[in-house]
């Protein structure tokens, strides 16, 4: 008990270190796609984790807590993709130190064929 | 209606059901797969998300293969943006590149830009046809083989078998 108590207890900690972690990132980074970047990976571990330590706290919750788990890994990349896809779609500009656009030049081109 | 559908289906919440209760009383059994086969038959009878999924042993190794490799990835991910994030200097060299990807169905792209979304440094932003474009934290090649090489490739040869 105590022991399973213990470790639980280390892996939501390390999990509320991770989204710390996000949060700060979403701070730090200078444009909005770099933000995505840090919030999704680092939320999806934290969340992850989080849930986990309950789960192994109390294993009678650990079916709800795997269901959980599994609905945060397919719904959050998904969210995350949505976004950065609308923002590049209405125009939402890149930071300054970005060094390609590969997606703003295939646009241009299938307006231009679009055109013709 | 497509049986093997519905049976999917079936199977799939009935198993969920049976995780979120967490019990093997005969009264929730019953609840539960009469619930699930009231979803499976008027909910989902024209559902085909589960259609393209290859059901051989060798797809199911592979399934385990793509989960091992997914973990591992997502570890290394949030390492990576931690180190980023706590360094001062905020070493960030973003940009967005192209990848092709040899996956025709669409659960299996589905995936891959998922697993692409969750890994070290990139982002999916967009999908049209066989191309897609990735926000990469740190851009180290824009060459289109070599960025397919550096993101997709460690994915795409699970997912090429269990969903071609």
């Amino acid at each position: 008990m105590e022991i399973r108590m213990l470790i639980g207890s280390i892996v939501t900690l390390i999990g509320a270190i991770f989204i710390f972690l996000g949060a700060l990132g979403i701070v730090r980074m200078p444009d909005l796609y770099n933000r995505l970047q840090t919030g999704t990976k680092a939320s999806t571990l934290g969340t992850i984790l989080s849930i986990a330590g309950i789960g192994i706290i109390n294993p009678e919750w650990a079916g709800k807590a795997f269901i959980i788990i599994s609905f945060v890994m397919m719904t959050n990349p998904v969210s995350s993709h949505t976004l950065a896809r609308g923002a590049h779609h209405i125009g939402i500009p890149l930071s300054d130190k970005t060094v390609i656009d590969k997606l703003q030049e295939a646009e241009t081109e299938e307006n231009k064929e679009d055109q013709i | 209606m497509n049986l093997k559908n519905v049976l999917q289906i079936f199977v799939l919440s009935y198993l969920t059901w049976l995780a979120l209760n967490w019990s093997v009383h005969t009264d929730v059994l019953v609840t539960g797969a009469i619930i699930s086969v009231l979803i499976a038959v008027l909910l989902c009878s024209q559902c085909s998300v589960l259609q393209e999924v290859r059901l051989t042993p060798k797809s199911f190794a592979y399934a385990f293969g793509f989960v091992g490799v997914f973990w591992i990835e997502l570890f290394k991910s949030n390492f990576d943006v931690a180190r980023r994030v706590l360094t001062p200097s905020l070493p960030i060299n973003p940009g967005i590149v192209e990848v092709k990807t040899r996956l025709k169905s669409n659960i299996g792209k589905m995936l891959l830009a998922n697993a692409i979304t969750l890994t070290p440094g990139t982002l999916t932003v967009d999908i049209l046809g066989d191309r897609m474009f990735i926000h990469w934290i740190d851009v180290s090649s824009t060459d289109i083989n070599e960025a397919t090489h550096a993101i997709v490739s460690k994915f795409e040869k699970y997912l090429e078998v269990m969903y071609g």
